[in-house]
């Protein structure tokens, strides 16, 4: 029987109830009195030297109450990476200076030149059209390759080159590495590309600035997933505020997938903004703006090489990536090409040796940085089709090659710095072929070939480093921040609890799953808790919602806030019924005095606590409100193994992806649905990748793909009904909760499939076709089966 | 300026717009309906649907005047007084069938039209008639079940929750 509440239920979410009736409250929705609007003028080219400014006839156009341009920042401070990498030979990265309005160089299309205030949000855009500029197109580098060559442009002229960082690890391993792939019996070598991507969370990003000149408090309302990060950031480096005198309050979110970690100029703009004018500043981003301003990701360019033993063991693999910054570095960027994606090259396997190169480099491109997954569905991709490619090479079966190679035993030191504490990599492959009905394929196969269609079946498995992430470890690679999570818990007087997270919630779910640990733990009914997030002044510092870490990390530090409150409730229920605080025991909201009849309801005790007449005021204070900062032991390490079949059209090279089945190890599970919900969405994400999406420069750093006219995002009839496992757990060891994380799964493990999956189908119709580069276009697919 | 009136979720509501007033922006901001969404700039992502004489309509792609003396009906009108959800709303909620809930406005307001000319619609008939509205966040698994749910169809049989 499934549970009815509590840790293992599906509840229905009670966020739905607002947002199934239009009233949720995202931060569009909100209008402060007296506020002004604001349109960016952006550069129209990629690269280009600023002459002159003219703001005189839009500065007297209606409604204009102030135009403002980079000289308005002179003094203001840059807006900074959260990331510093070591490169190769220990010196730190190149770091650019990256103004909140363009200064003397435009660097990409949407780099932001001016920006007009006005009474209404049209006043504003009409008047960005009557400013003049003179600006002095330059030639941009687009291409990574191009931007590292001798000679090329230079997207900074204050660097030495467009060589953000070149990255080896682990460097020390770069000589057995060598060695290995020299005594190897088999080596494959895969070139491949990790398409760049642009996150697209359905609600545009907003921001509204405002000032109270009264208290000296400046207010930002921000699209973030982060808003303790964004006022530290913003407050401490771009704008001098300290942070008493900044809040920021990001109410309902729509969508994040990492883009919305980020701290944006358009967040320091309308606080500054509003602070010059003393009025509420309100910017509102179109989507055009979105593709060239939100930070994009992926972007890289690899060649892997994997070596393997007569035996069919795999002994070394080598990987050489570039990886794209874009113009600026963004606030996370320089971590995901190396921490979160060297460090999870070993995959699934036991392959002894590995070293990775990543070289980072500026081009005249929108920043890219974290999207879904970040850094690990590019670790993911590469090993997984260089697997299969070496499998196809070898004449063995892919899923035997794999096997042959788990990990098998945890805990598991990889040679890429990470200890696995958990997994079970045949379980999850075992269910896999059970809930995909490999069975059936065969009969699907001919099924398909009858009706002139190609059918292909695509494996892999896939890891990822999740609940990010232990803040000394981090710090020792270059982070500039702790990455812990913060929760208090406050109980009211009447037995009500209200639980103040540093997690944010933009669809995952967390005010439905989050009281279900807790009514578990006290033993009450789920609606008597309450989850407050988004809103710094009434939250303790924390560091938001990415890396799948809200539960893993945020529910650690809320499970541990309870246990104080407990430990204390134990102490005041004690005292009332004359016992020992080790004899009391807590279960269904009830403190007992063991071996006794006695007992105590939760709402005694938690009333004696702020109505202290019976109560042990010389030991211990009234009040039952408690604080945790939890910071992780370890990353966790979802696993899992995902198949995808699609049938290929021979004339056209279109692709339908006929069935997709998902086998993850999350660990422990609070809310199965809301897990379900997660899956599935990162596994529509990544068929996205994998078939749809693909962010388009043209060779002057024009954004093609800037529309949803342009930009393929996948819709309801590119994609079928999941098929969603996760019953294999193996808890995670080192949190409370014993829960991994499944935010990005999906997205994750999904590509590989869906391209292992294509080449199955055009080999079987005997082509001899071992990649395409994503997005697997009817033309691409058509011109890699008649090349 | 054009003075505009209609009927908005029943009740009587008129303002004065400019010209190029998109009824998407004279519900959200002059009307104060900010449960209508706008999500892009191309008419393609239907968060914003309303319906208009009975139509579902995508409104940031039509003017507020044009809206004069029409019927105009938003997700903020789908519930009943009391405040208990309608069929479709129900499904969205009991399935799953949304996450952050932006694109769900128009979700809720699109699947309406479908169920209005399309009973019992048929899974490829659910994807194909939201070809118009983008999620990203559900993968759309449990959007099309929530929508085959509330027509009233047993959708136990599809895979995973």
């Amino acid at each position: 029987m499934p549970k009815d509440s509590g840790i293992g239920a599906s509840p229905k979410r009670r966020e739905d109830l607002r947002f199934l009736t239009g009233t949720g409250n995202y931060t569009d929705d909100i209008n402060l009195s007296g506020q002004a609007y604001v349109h960016f003028l952006r550069s129209d080219v990629a690269h280009g030297k600023i002459n002159g400014i003219d703001t005189a006839a839009a500065a007297a156009m209606p409604g204009v109450i102030r135009i403002f341009t980079g000289a308005d920042f002179e003094g203001v401070g840059s807006i900074p990476c959260g990331w510093q990498v070591t490169d190769r030979h220990g010196q730190p990265m190149q770091e650019p200076a990256h103004p909140v309005l363009a200064q003397g160089k435009v660097r990409y299309v949407g780099d932001a030149i001016a920006a007009v205030v006005a009474e209404s949000r049209e006043q504003a855009r009409d008047a960005a059209e009557a400013i003049e500029l003179d600006i002095e197109e330059l030639p941009a580098v687009i291409d990574m390759k191009e931007a590292v060559k001798e000679g090329a442009p230079k997207v900074h002229d204050d660097l030495t080159s467009n060589l953000c960082y070149d990255w080896g690890f682990v460097e020390e391993n770069k000589p057995a590495v060598e060695e290995a792939f020299a005594n190897a019996a088999h080596v494959t070598t895969l070139e491949l590309v990790n398409n760049r991507l642009v996150a697209n969370p359905m609600e545009p990003r907003v921001a509204v600035g405002d000032f109270n000149r009264a208290t000296g408090e400046s207010t930002l309302y921000t699209t973030s997933q982060n808003p303790h990060v964004i006022r530290l950031l913003m407050g401490a480096f771009v704008l001098g505020i300290p942070e008493h005198k900044l809040r920021v309050i990001a109410p309902d979110v729509g969508g994040g997938f990492g883009t919305k970690i980020f701290h944006y100029a358009e967040e320091a703009f309308c606080t500054f903004a509003a602070k010059a004018l003393n009025r509420a500043v309100k910017w509102t981003s179109t989507r055009s703006e979105a593709f060239m301003t939100d930070a994009h990701g992926r972007d890289h360019v690899t060649k892997i090489e994997l070596a393997l033993d007569a035996e069919n063991n795999f002994t070394a693999i080598r990987t050489d990536t570039y990886a794209n910054m874009g113009a600026y570095l963004s606030t996370f960027a320089p971590s995901v090409p190396t921490w979160l994606h060297g460090t999870l090259m070993a995959g699934n396997y036991k392959t002894p040796l590995i070293y990775v190169n990543v070289k980072a480099v500026f081009t005249n491109t929108v920043p890219v940085d974290a999207y879904r997954g970040a850094g690990r569905p590019e670790a993911t991709f590469q090993l997984e089709r260089v697997i299969d490619k070496a499998a196809r090479e070898l004449g063995v079966d892919p899923i035997a090659l794999r096997r042959q190679n788990f990990i098998t035993e945890f805990p598991y030191a990889t040679p890429v710095a990470v200890e696995y504490d958990t997994g079970d990599y045949h379980a999850t492959m075992d269910k896999l072929i059970d809930v995909a009905d490999f069975a059936g394929f065969k009969a699907r196969r001919a099924e398909s070939e009858k009706n002139g269609k190609l059918r292909g079946l695509g494996v892999n498995c896939y890891i990822e480093a999740c609940g990010i992430a232990p803040s000394n470890l981090v710090g020792q690679l270059g982070a500039r921040a702790g990455l812990y999570e913060s929760a208090t818990v406050r109980v009211n007087a009447t037995g009500g609890l209200v639980v103040m997270t540093g997690s944010h919630s933009h669809g995952q779910g967390h005010e439905t799953s989050f009281p279900q640990v807790i009514a578990d733990m006290i033993g009450i009914d789920e609606s008597m808790v309450e989850i407050v997030h988004g809103d710094t002044a009434n939250t303790p510092m924390g560091m938001g919602t990415y890396g799948s870490r809200s539960l893993a990390v945020g529910g650690s530090a809320m499970v541990r806030a309870t246990e104080k409150i407990i430990a204390k409730a134990k102490k005041i229920a004690a005292h009332i019924l004359e016992a020992s605080d080790a004899d009391i025991e807590l279960k269904d909201g009830q403190f007992s005095v063991a071996g006794t009849d006695k007992s105590l309801a939760w709402g005694d005790v938690t009333l004696a606590a702020y109505v202290p007449h019976n109560y042990p005021l010389e030991d211990m204070e009234p009040g039952l409100e408690e604080t945790a900062f939890y910071d992780p032991a370890n990353f966790t390490y979802p696993s899992g193994a995902y198949a995808c079949e699609v049938e290929v059209d021979p004339e056209t090279g279109k692709i339908t992806i006929e069935r997709f089945a998902a086998a993850d190890d999350f660990g422990n599970i609070v809310n199965p649905m809301i897990v379900d919900g997660q899956v599935h969405g990162g596994i529509g994400q990544g068929i996205g990748q994998a078939l749809l999406e693909g962010c388009v420069y043209d060779e002057n750093g024009q954004l093609l793909s800037a529309s949803y006219m342009d930009y393929a995002m996948p819709r309801a009839d590119d994609l079928p009904f999941y098929q969603v496992d996760h019953s294999c757990q193996t808890p995670c060891t080192h949190n409370p909760l014993g829960v991994k994380g499944c935010g990005e799964a999906g997205a994750i493990g999904s590509p590989p499939a869906v391209v292992n999956a294509v080449v199955d189908a055009l080999q079987s119709a005997g082509k001899d076709v071992t990649h395409i580069d994503m997005p697997l276009t009817p033309n691409r697919v058509w011109s890699a089966m008649n090349s | 300026m054009t003075k505009v009136s209609m009927t908005v979720n029943g009740k009587p509501a008129s303002g004065e717009v400019e010209g190029r007033t998109l009824l998407s922006s004279f519900l959200r901001e002059d009307l104060g309906l900010t449960g209508t969404h706008v999500g892009c700039d191309t008419s393609q992502c239907g968060a914003c649907v309303v319906h208009v004489n009975g139509k579902a309509v995508k409104s940031c792609t039509m003017l507020a005047a044009e809206a004069d003396g029409a019927e105009v009906s938003t997700i903020e009108g789908q519930a009943a007084p009391d405040g208990t959800l309608n069929a479709i709303q129900q499904a969205f909620q009991d399935h799953h069938g949304l996450q952050c809930g932006f694109c769900t406005p128009g979700m809720v307001m699109s699947a309406a039209a479908l169920l209005k000319d399309n009973p019992k619609p048929t899974e490829a008939e659910v994807r194909a008639y939201l070809e118009g509205n983008i999620c990203r966040c559900t993968g759309y698994h449990n959007i099309v079940k929530a929508i085959m749910a509330a027509s009233g169809q047993d959708v136990s049989a599809i895979a995973a929750e």
